[in-house]
């Protein structure tokens, strides 16, 4: 699960790693209303108006319906025209960005519609730095990553400059040691204050992903002040969902609004599903033969509508729900339904499907291909049901039988 | 010979709720030496399985089973009691990555967690714990483990393996289904099945297998079914290339995925433009292993590969 930048760094603030001050807004009067306070309580006549939505290089997009308003903007106005410029210009920003489509690097041409703002006090910087606790696949722990060169895409950094990407493991058993922050404060080139605040904000990073069991905190760029501060100027936190239930609060900063309404239908039923834009829809046992079965479907010419696991221990009524929302999908010309039953029994894949027509009917051509763990028992369901559904033989059969029933 | 698991291994299963005696069941009609179940609410509690046994797997025994299995309060205690040294663990997420470092602390040589869902953070700590045991941890997340004809831990359906020269290894559960269904039906039987899992930590690599699979003088070639994420089908590939001598089979799950979106699996994410379907298959192929267009040809690269 993703949060905002906003709701990262409340959580970042209230467990004592130093962020700017900052206001969210979800109406202009919110965003006018949070510039003066902000002024007065910084000493700061600069403040940055930030979008709020789950995807990175907000500061370069721009917004389909303002070409010339970026993402995230500083606003000077204060400095010669007093906090009345500064809310002057929030007021007429903010006015064009709530409700706009931002689009940026990460969110595809048709963008994302921006329903949250950040007000947020401006920042003296010195020197602009990257860190992140993530998780390293290879060695089965998190890591901290750090690098002198903040502010820039990551990846590129690490694809040109691979000598300036610092990793440090972190062991479960002892958490992050000093020797590790103090090594990587050094090597970052930060001496002084700087240097001295540094080690506690890592070190508070690292107890942090590992109190509210993030996948990755990304703080891109973590900066140096001209007074020596370290502060967290943006900042991306990612959650493990399996273990969300351990944590309420995080679960609740979830934002529906950025995620299509059907995933949120699905997840809800304990389904993993996954919206794409073709038109054959599939329903799969498994993560890796549903993909198998998107890839077959594309092999064979045509383009899956969906990725739907309805995973090991679906029962009949899930695997129905699965198969509504396939068909809830008005670009679904006809289903494969691929089942090769382990923890998955077949009889409860055919009874789904069975109970699913009957709910909702069908309209498109079914092929259904089973094998496994009962098999045969879900065979004879779905023969004596009467339903018309082609049978396949094998995930090859199934794919072209139902490309020719669509085209 | 085979890896992991042979008729002489001896099975406790830990978490013995609905699910967990479904499979159990199974396993003993396969004709598994399930010899102890552990489950601290059932302790001392004794569960009866009975019903007509699966010939698919041994031959020989009669057509009908009925095992009394003793439930433990701990694995310590069933392994004093039963000489038990492998595990299913199929114990719900929560409490799994504990019983994970329950069944390292008895001394057994393998468990199997099939559970689904266990917190990244449980794993990290269960794998630093179980660093330093002699226990190896095949998951979590995964289908489990069979050597066709001797023993089945965990929820593949038996009937569709047979005894022969291949070995299998996949994150994928029910694509190492479709693996083994295909070889199954070219004739290719195998020696072993292993699924590795699909979560981004577990207990044991591609690499691991490889290696024990080359190692075994009954294994002549490998299936290798990976999916986007990560970087283990790169390292598999650069193991191969340096080190088996035995003709490596493989798919990739994924290449219709987009990028940045979790494909069901926990670990299948392509991020970042890293682990991409495109980046293994080219890593694999220069290795030498022969890679499947579509799923339905993994028995057909197999066949090619053993030439």
């Amino acid at each position: 699960m993703k949060i905002h930048e906003y709701q990262a760094k409340q959580l970042m603030a209230a467990r004592g790693i130093p962020v700017p001050l900052g206001r969210v807004a979800v109406t202009v009067d919110d965003a006018v209303a949070a510039v003066r306070p902000l002024i007065e309580e910084s000493g700061n006549p600069v403040v940055v108006l930030k979008s709020q939505i789950h995807a990175g290089g907000r500061g370069k997009g721009t917004f389909i319906e303002h070409p010339d308003i970026r993402g995230v903007t500083v606003i000077t106005d204060g400095i010669q025209g007093g906090p009345e410029a500064a809310e002057e210009r929030v007021r007429d920003l903010a006015s064009k960005m709530l409700g706009s489509t931002l689009v940026t690097i990460q969110t595809g041409k048709e963008g994302k519609v921006v329903n949250r703002l950040y007000l947020e006090q401006g920042i003296d910087i010195d020197r602009e730095l990257y860190l992140a606790v993530l998780l390293d696949r290879a060695v089965g722990r998190n890591i901290v990553m750090a690098s002198t060169e903040g502010g820039m895409d990551i990846e590129r950094v690490a694809d040109e400059t691979p000598e300036r990407i610092l990793r440090e493991e972190v062991d479960p058993a002892i958490g992050f040691a000093d020797f590790q922050a103090n090594g990587l404060s050094h090597q970052l080139g930060l001496r002084g204050d700087a240097a001295a605040n540094f080690a506690p904000f890592v070190k508070s990073l690292v107890t942090t992903a590992g109190e509210l069991d993030t996948d990755l905190i990304e703080i891109n760029p973590l900066v140096v002040t001209t007074g020596g501060m370290v502060m967290a100027l943006d900042g991306k936190m990612g959650f493990d969902d399996n273990a969300l239930y351990r944590h309420p609060d995080v679960a609740a900063m979830r934002d529906e609004s950025e995620e299509d309404p059907t995933e949120i239908a699905a997840r809800d039923a304990g389904l993993n599903y996954i919206k794409l834009d073709g038109t054959i829809g599939c329903l799969v046992n498994g993560a890796g033969l549903a993909m198998a079965t998107m890839d077959t479907i594309k092999h064979v010419g045509g383009e899956p509508a969906n990725f739907l696991d309805v995973g090991g221990g679906a029962a009949a009524d899930q695997v129905a729900t699965g198969f509504q929302i396939i068909t809830s999908d008005p670009n679904v010309k006809g289903i494969f339904v691929n089942i090769f039953g382990g923890i998955m029994r077949c009889d409860v894949i055919a009874t789904g499907i069975v109970e699913a027509v009957e709910r909702v009917g069908l309209k498109v051509p079914l092929v259904v291909r089973l094998e496994g763990t009962n098999v045969e028992l879900g065979k004879q369901i779905l023969r004596e049901s009467g339903l018309d559904l082609v049978a396949a033989d094998n995930l090859r059969d199934g794919a072209e039988k139902i490309l020719e029933l669509t085209q | 010979m085979s890896i992991l698991v042979d008729k002489s291994t001896r099975v406790l299963v830990q978490g013995l709720g609905k699910t967990g005696q479904f499979h159990t069941d199974k396993a003993i009609a396969y004709g598994t030496q399930i010899v102890a179940g552990v489950h601290p609410s059932r302790a001392d509690t004794v569960l009866h399985f009975e019903g007509e046994t699966d010939h698919s797997g041994v031959s020989g025994r009669e057509d009908l089973y009925s095992v009394d299995l003793q439930v433990f309060a701990t694995v310590k205690e069933a392994v004093a009691a039963t000489g038990a040294n492998a595990s299913a663990v199929y114990v719900p997420p929560p409490f799994a990555a504990d019983a994970i470092m329950e069944a390292a602390a008895a001394g057994l040589d393998l468990v199997v967690a099939i559970t689904e869902g266990i917190p990244v953070a449980d794993m990290i700590r269960a794998k630093r714990y179980l660093s330093d045991k002699k226990t190896r941890l095949i998951g979590p997340n995964c289908p489990g483990v069979i050597t066709p004809g001797e023993c089945k831990i965990g929820i593949m359906p038996g009937y569709i393996h047979k005894r022969g020269r291949v070995g299998v290894i996949s994150r994928s559960g029910t694509l190492t289904y479709e693996a083994v269904h295909q070889l199954t039906l070219l004739g290719l039987g195998q020696t072993t099945a292993v699924g590795i899992g699909g979560d981004p930590v577990n207990g044991t690599n591609f690499v691991d297998i490889l290696r024990m699979f080359e190692d075994d003088p009954e294994t002549e070639g490998v299936v290798l079914i990976g999916e986007i994420g990560g970087t283990a089908e790169e390292e598999a590939a650069e193991f191969v290339a340096s080190t088996m001598t035995k003709p490596v089979a493989g798919f990739i799950a994924g290449t219709s995925a987009p990028a940045g979106k979790r494909m069901g699996h926990a670990g299948a994410i392509v991020s970042g433009g890293r682990g991409t379907a495109t980046a293994k298959i080219e890593a694999m192929t220069a290795a030498g292993i022969v890679v499947a267009t579509t799923p339905s040809e993994m028995g057909e690269a197999m066949l090619r590969a053993l030439g």
